[in-house]
Parts: C-alpha cells; sequence; structure tokens
C-alpha cells in the first residue's frame, strides 16, 4: 500500500465553536484520502522569516465524510499553532497539513470491540471519530465513553453524545473535576479506580479499551485498567502532554 | 513515570512515516534491553530536545533515537532487538 504523506494546502471550509476553548476546523483537502478513525493531521505553519512550527491534531470527523476532514482543536494559551488557527483562521484561509498519519491508536468497525474509551479534556477527539465511524457504519459493537472536564462548559460534543446515547446504545459516564452545575448527576472528581469498574462492567470482558488526554491521566487510567486484569496488549494510549 | 511532557510515539508518527517510508506506529518491535515485545506506538516519546528519543514503556530504555540536521538525518534503533512490520 503506498503510503505518501506529502505537505498539501487545506482550504478552511467551516469552523464551529466547541466550547469556549475548543473548535473544530473543516478542512477540503486536495490529495483526501480515507482516514482511520483514531489517525491525527500533522499542521505546519511558517513564518515569513521561515521559522515553522508543527502539531498534530486528531481527526474529529469519520472517514465518511469524503474529501474533508474535521480537527477539532483546543486553544492552548501560550501555544505556537492553537493560537493562530483559534484568533486568526477564517473560512477560505488556507493551512498546510500532511495526513492521516498513525495505525496504533486507530479503530475501526473489523476490529470489533466492546469499546472502552476514555478521554480527559481534549482527549475525547479521536475517540469521537471513533464513535462517528461506529455509528455511521451501523456497528453494533457495544461501546462506554468516559469523559472528565473542568466544568460542564468543558464537555466537548456533549449533544452529539447525549444524542448518541439515546439513539446508538452508547453508554456514557462523565465527572466534572473543578465545578458541577445544579442537578448534575455524573462524578465530581478524578477519574478513578471506581470509575474505571463501572465503565469497565458496562463495557463487558475483555473490551478494546482507547485512553487518549493529558498523560498523567492517560498512565493513571491505563495502569487502573490492567489492574483491573485488562490485558496490557488490549490498551492502547495516546498522550496529549500536559493539561493547558 | 510522572512526567506530564512525555507523549508517546503516536506523536511523531509523521516523522517515523518519512523516515521508515510507511507507517510504523503498528509494527511490533522488541525492546533490546528487557525484551518486551509490543507496538512501536507503545513506546514513550521525549519530544522536547533537539533530537527525539523513544523509550521502552515497560523498562524505560532508550529504543529509538532520531535527529535531523539542516541536510542529514540521523537514526538510531539499536535499543530495537528487532521490528516486525507488515510487507508490502
Amino acid at each position: 500500500m503506498p503510503e505518501p504523506l506529502a505537505w498539501q494546502i487545506a482550504t478552511v471550509t467551516g469552523i464551529r465553536a466547541e466550547t469556549p476553548q475548543v473548535t473544530s476546523f473543516a478542512l477540503a483537502l486536495p490529495a483526501w484520502r480515507a482516514h482511520r478513525a483514531g489517525q491525527h493531521y500533522d499542521v505546519r505553519l511558517t513564518a515569513p522569516a521561515g521559522y515553522q512550527a508543527q502539531r498534530s491534531y486528531s481527526v474529529a470527523s469519520p472517514p465518511s465524510r469524503e474529501g474533508q476532514v474535521e480537527l477539532t482543536i483546543e486553544r492552548i494559551p501560550d501555544g505556537e499553532v492553537s493560537p493562530y488557527f483559534h484568533d486568526v483562521l477564517e473560512v477560505g484561509d488556507r493551512v498546510e497539513v500532511r495526513g492521516p498519519i498513525g495505525g496504533y491508536f486507530v479503530w475501526e468497525p473489523d476490529l470489533g470491540g466492546p469499546l472502552l474509551l476514555i478521554a480527559g479534556g481534549s482527549g475525547v477527539v479521536p475517540l469521537m471519530a471513533m464513535l462517528r465511524e461506529r455509528s455511521a457504519s451501523a456497528s453494533s459493537v457495544p461501546a462506554v465513553l468516559l469523559t472528565s472536564a473542568r466544568t460542564v462548559e468543558d464537555l466537548i460534543y456533549r449533544d452529539e453524545l447525549t444524542a448518541l446515547a439515546a439513539a446508538d446504545g452508547l453508554h456514557v459516564i462523565q465527572t466534572l473535576t473543578r465545578s458541577q452545575p445544579p442537578g448534575w448527576t455524573g462524578y465530581a472528581r478524578r477519574i478513578d479506580q471506581p470509575m474505571l469498574s463501572e465503565a469497565l462492567a458496562a463495557a463487558g470482558a475483555t473490551p478494546l479499551a482507547y485512553i487518549c488526554g493529558p498523560t498523567l491521566l492517560v498512565e493513571a487510567a491505563a495502569n487502573g485498567l490492567v489492574e483491573l486484569r485488562v490485558p496490557p496488549a488490549q490498551v492502547r494510549t495516546e498522550r496529549f502532554g500536559p493539561t493547558s | 513515570m510522572n512526567d506530564p511532557l512525555v507523549l508517546d510515539a503516536n506523536a511523531v508518527a509523521g516523522d517515523l512515516v518519512e523516515l521508515f517510508g510507511f507507517e510504523m506506529t503498528a509494527a511490533t518491535h522488541r525492546c533490546a534491553h528487557c525484551g518486551y515485545v509490543a507496538a512501536v506506538g507503545t513506546l514513550l516519546a521525549w519530544t522536547h530536545g533537539p533530537g527525539v528519543i523513544l523509550r521502552c514503556s515497560t523498562c524505560r530504555e532508550v529504543v529509538v533515537r532520531f535527529v535531523r540536521t539542516p541536510t542529514r538525518t540521523y537514526l538510531d534503533v539499536s535499543g530495537a532487538a528487532y521490528l516486525e512490520m507488515r510487507r508490502r
């Protein structure tokens, strides 16, 4: 299989705010190739003097959307790339990207399940691509999503996840670590062993686990699942680095 | 491992395609230090230096290093006893 990974110039075709700090950018690609859910694109910015900054952003859209990908990007206040997306980029602007990239942290319907997806903050983005692909392919694989965010306003894809939970048999467990709105029925602390146990019980025996988010959250959740006797080879991780 | 800056090989998957010519994170490696066999994607990545260091997720020893100069790329895979990938 040829794997061209040339840089190409994408055109921004849509911008949608997801939360106060997180925005989705739809990009039209001249050399589009179907990605696999969980893959990312590299984005490269070049300053007039030639300095380049490069970051990786997960694809949020399912592979079935031809010609385009949607990247959901969190604004990192002192970042080199994300503030440009949030503060400067407009529909019609062009940006240099290459992808799709990655072959380890991916899921496609043929891999089956059950799926146990665990995310902190914007780590939910590649997992959302998996859930959207599961829905688009009418996969009957059981799926559980455990997400952690600081406040209810920081929950990315909140309405869509509610809809998937209602219509698509997705089991969603959410925890808000900083503040909770009145009537909040989810958890109110960091992801811990009781939460992992509940998610594991809901997913069923020997799930395929995908964990994505801040490095320390990913480490803790992966170790926690292995303590709960999930085979390490069934636990795939993607670390985003420090919390913003 | 308690370092919030550490990433994993997924973060440099694009660089690995540049080096090897095809997707490498799904390839299998065997750590030359402890013998652990796992996907390249499980390797922990230190990316904040001049080059990239990939370490075994089990014993933390160096498995892969690479660094680029303006004209050359240097790649050290002596920490891998073997790499196993799909033929194409």
